[in-house]
């Protein structure tokens, strides 16, 4: 418990770190923003320059714009991108639920996957089953991701035509009114089974590409947890009284075994942001992950600044959320001291 | 470890036969090392690849030698692509851009982890508070962001990946390197040699660094396949090697704009998926070969 108290209170001075470490960051940029504000046509005009520099604050000096970075931050502002020209807390607003959705449903692939490949690797140690379970755990993580979807686009959606491709929804498809923006949610809410049907078939590839690429952490920790469990005597006593190998691996072993492996909530996070990143890429998904991308190309710095700050809170937020699972699932966590 | 065929191992005694074949070795170190000597040898020959290359490479990686978009052919094993340069030859050169960065990534996280780590653990207090809390910041972004923040503002470009890529990974060895250094300071030892009257900078080099390598060992020799991952994406959205640099992940995002011709990410794909499975299976091995307890359980 005090572990989690101490985590919370240090979490504020993290943030701060992660803002200053952007912000120092952002004084490093090579390019010009100005090139992508006003086009580098532009430049020449020094009555342009000097108004655009006004109008970004770039004729601050340095610790003059850190105070006012971290004031307007400290009023939700993340700043203005200079591409969409909409404030960046906007433009993540639209993109985090896309995001989000994808991210859910390749973390459900990924620990289901991986627990299922644990669970049969463990029962059969040592034998081919374990072997296999164990070889497509780890090919799953050693594919790069972005070619991984490449493939799994060319298979299923041009060569077969078993899936959609690219997107959230069908291009004729007409958008279910935006209530939570988890398209899933959105369409039944709107009683639209089609658009529903549709962006499942649409989440299928992604989050099995991204779930696999997680698949190999999980289902090594699980296993190794399991295998541990699997040797203690309160196993041993469940076998001599009977129960069936099934019951004893799935009801005695598992749940205790998945304590320790907790951790891979907040270890799969990380690489499901390194993977959504690609992922969205690939599959023109409209998220967090392809707004940072097109960000960094065009040297947008307020929108990589906002994704990077956003996505530090993720992170901390999932170590957290970690931390408080243990201490609802491990009654040993809540003793004091 | 136990081998498959421990019979055969204790009858017949070692020096007795010539072993040529595949299977006598594996029959004599054990087939459970199959992926071990797998990944030894694929990561020597990439090696060799990458230096030998431009001596035997059939054809130029930058030049363009037939018809654009050719399906595998005897002539062109993987192909072309959509110039009409040759996908297999680009593949092979590309070891000369992923195992440099791979290598130069790791050794200099290793080296400014280690000594920060071992610096912070070894004096504790003040220097210990300030070094933890900037590798704690540096933890606290998703690696692939920062990463992406850093490469975005140093400029696009392959030593500017390394940079960032050096920048993100430090931390994980400096904190490694502090929990053995002060796992270490506990040991008798270490006390012993302090009543001798070693002094700090000799204790901590002599006495207490030598003890502390192994878990950082493994650990890089994981990372190798994290490292070349992490480096090719970053390549792919743009923001690392530019055209016509053969560099596998850009070799990838050309064969995304070419959808509809597999082979022309196929080459690279193939090379990177090895490369890091080559990793894992070493890093495995290591790990077993360091510490047999943690072995086939974890």
């Amino acid at each position: 418990m005090k572990v989690i108290v101490r985590r919370v209170l240090v979490m504020p001075f993290l943030l701060l770190g992660i803002v200053t470490a952007t912000f120092i960051l952002a004084q490093f940029t090579k390019g010009n923003p100005l090139v992508s504000i006003i086009g580098a046509r532009a430049l020449n005009n020094p009555e342009i320059v000097a108004a655009a520099k006004a109008r970004w604050g770039l004729d601050r000096s340095v610790p003059e714009r850190y105070v006012i970075y971290l004031w307007n931050l400290a009023h939700g502002d993340l700043g203005t991108s200079f591409r969409t020209k909409q404030p960046v807390l906007t433009d993540l607003a639209q993109r985090l639920p896309p995001t989000l959705e994808l991210v859910i449903c390749a973390m459900i692939v990924g620990t289901l996957g991986g627990i299922g490949l644990a669970v049969v690797s463990a029962e059969f140690r040592n034998t081919a089953a374990d072997h296999i379970a164990r070889f497509v755990a780890l090919v799953g993580s050693c594919f790069p991701v972005f070619w991984l979807g490449l493939i799994a686009l060319f298979l299923f959606s041009v060569q077969t035509k078993l899936l959609p491709g690219a997107g959230r929804l069908d291009i004729r498809a007409v958008a279910p009114p935006q209530v939570t923006g988890f398209l899933l949610i959105d369409t039944l809410l709107a009683r639209n089974w089609s658009g529903f049907v549709d962006a499942f078939r649409h989440l299928i590839l992604p989050s099995l590409v991204l779930g696999w690429s997680v698949m190999g952490i999980v289902a090594r920790m699980v296993r190794a947890s399991l295998l541990d469990v699997l040797s203690q005597d309160y196993i041993t006593m469940a076998r001599a009284k009977g129960a069936g190998r099934l019951r004893v691996l799935l009801h005695h072993a598992l749940a205790n075994a998945l304590i320790p492996a907790l951790t891979i909530l907040g270890f799969t996070f990380a690489y499901l942001i390194t993977g959504s990143v690609l992922v969205e890429t690939i599959f023109s998904w409209p998220g967090v992950g392809s707004y940072a991308v097109e960000a960094a190309r065009g040297l947008d710095y307020p929108a990589i600044a906002g994704v990077t700050i956003l996505g530090g809170l993720g992170f901390l937020l999932a170590n957290l959320l970690t931390d408080l699972a243990y201490v609802v699932v491990d009654p040993r966590m809540r003793a004091p001291g | 470890m136990i081998s498959f065929f421990p019979a055969s191992r204790a009858l017949v005694p070692p020096r007795s036969r010539v072993s040529v074949g595949v299977s006598r070795f594996f029959r004599r170190i054990g087939w459970e090392h199959l992926p071990t000597v797998f990944a030894a040898v694929l990561i020597i020959a990439l090696i060799v690849i990458a230096v030998t290359v431009p001596w035997w490479a059939p054809y130029d990686p930058v030049a363009i030698v037939g018809r654009r978009l050719q399906a595998p052919s005897w002539q062109h094993w993987l192909g072309t692509d959509a110039l009409g340069r040759d996908v297999m030859v680009r593949t092979l050169y590309g070891t000369r851009y992923s195992l440099p960065i791979v290598a130069a990534v790791l050794l200099a996280a290793v080296v400014i982890g280690v000594f920060v780590g071992a610096v912070a653990g070894f004096l504790g207090g003040f220097v210990d508070n300030a070094l933890m809390r900037v590798a704690d910041v540096t933890l606290a972004f998703p690696p692939v962001l920062l990463a992406m923040a850093i490469a975005a503002s140093l400029g696009p470009g392959l030593v500017n990946t390394a940079l960032a890529l050096i920048i993100v990974w430090w931390p994980i060895y400096a904190r490694l390197m502090r929990a053995q250094v002060m796992s270490v300071n506990k040991l008798d030892h270490v006390d012993a040699a302090i009543v001798g009257g070693v002094r700090p900078a000799r204790l901590l080099l002599k006495h207490i660094m030598p003890l502390c390598w192994s878990p950082i060992f493994v650990n890089a020799t994981m990372d190798v396949g994290q490292v070349i991952l992490v480096a090719a994406g970053l390549s792919f959205i743009g923001l690392s090697a530019q055209p016509p640099t053969p560099e596998w992940g850009q070799m990838i995002s050309e064969g995304a704009s070419n959808f509809y011709f597999w082979w022309i990410a196929f080459g690279p794909g193939m090379a990177i998926f090895l490369v890091s499975l080559s990793a894992n299976f070493l890093g495995d091995a290591l790990r077993d070969f360091i510490d047999p307890h943690s072995g086939h359980a974890a």
